[in-house]
């Protein structure tokens, strides 16, 4: 087998394995990446919500925000994300890539 | 280490857009010169690989959480310049389908993770696997040391952009307008959470990754 089709197999497997990346935080009940914190929790945090950053976090609605926090919809996202990523490299490839 | 809309003042997110505007064009010149059509499925498998890995989410048990970004890896495949513009697509794809980082910051994001990580991490490989055989012991160790400084330079970064903003930007009673955490705060904490944690499991990931590629096809090292 080609090494990029064990690749690609990597790839497969580890899609199929995000949920871990869900599961395994709220096992150890770890909460957002520093500094990528909601609103609410901020105001928590600090005792208000920044002005200016409440009119800028809704500036862009995101198809599937946050992959979506459940098991299934982190496969979903991780498919259709890898799916989307493979269309626009080889869209790309086609522009950059030398024929040889 | 995907900063948020809101976290940065449009005029910071602005200028780091510009920063990134003439390395894009450098990339996509220099990779139209050196990148050769049968490595475009390695920059897709680099792009995905490195989406992919920062949906697994590490603890910091009772706190917060991080991610491997698996950038130097893709350069040591495919280069920095090819990294750099592998990583900017799952960087723009993760702001956009999923809003995982803002699209304020999409530069600043890529600046650290696009920029920083993979220049970083390549440069340091390079240095410490000088005159090593492929498929040493040395080279999978300059990968993962690579990997370990990429990711915390990276996150220093990442540090200083959210601490200068309360210096920059505040009312006139005080309150930050954006992040509120300024460089005492925000640099040490990015930095102990990847120095301790995220930049270990980045290291790990590499340094395995490439054993198992210099066992199966060495060739594909630079």
């Amino acid at each position: 087998m080609k090494t990029i089709t064990k690749l690609w197999i990597l790839i497969a497997i580890l899609a199929i394995l995000t949920p871990i990346g869900l599961m395994v935080p709220e096992y150890f009940k770890a909460g957002a990446a520093w500094g990528e914190w909601g609103s609410d929790e901020i105001k928590k945090l600090v005792g208000y919500v920044p002005k200016g950053l409440e009119r800028l976090s809704d500036i862009w609605a995101a198809a599937i925000p946050d992959y979506g926090s459940s098991k299934i919809s982190y496969i979903v996202s991780a498919i259709l994300g890898i799916i989307t990523i493979m269309g626009l490299t080889f869209l790309l490839g086609r522009f950059l890539g030398k024929k040889e | 280490m995907h900063i948020p809309d809101g976290y940065l003042s449009p005029q910071t997110g602005g200028v780091l857009y510009l920063i990134m505007a003439p390395l894009w064009i450098t990339a996509s010149r220099i990779v139209k010169k050196t990148l050769k059509a049968r490595q475009i499925p390695y920059m897709a498998f680099g792009a995905s690989f490195v989406f992919v890995i920062m949906m697994f989410n590490v603890p910091i048990p009772g706190g917060s959480t991080g991610h491997a970004v698996g950038g130097t890896l893709v350069a040591i495949l495919l280069g920095p310049w090819a990294a750099m513009i592998a990583i900017t697509i799952a960087l723009v794809v993760q702001a956009l389908l999923f809003g995982d980082g803002g699209i304020t910051a999409i530069g600043a994001n890529c600046f650290n993770m696009a920029f920083i990580l993979p220049f970083v991490g390549y440069y340091i490989y390079r240095f410490i696997s000088i005159g090593s055989a492929k498929k040493s012991f040395r080279r999978a160790f300059a990968a993962g040391a690579g990997a370990y400084l990429g990711l915390n330079a990276a996150a220093l970064l990442t540090g200083i952009m959210f601490g200068i903003q309360p210096m920059l930007y505040h009312t006139s009673d005080g309150k930050a307008l954006y992040c509120p955490y300024g460089l005492n705060i925000a640099v040490p904490m990015m930095m102990l959470e990847h120095l301790l944690l995220f930049g270990w499991v980045e290291a790990i990931i590499t340094f395995l990754v490439i054993r198992y590629i210099q066992k199966e096809d060495p060739g594909l090292l630079i």
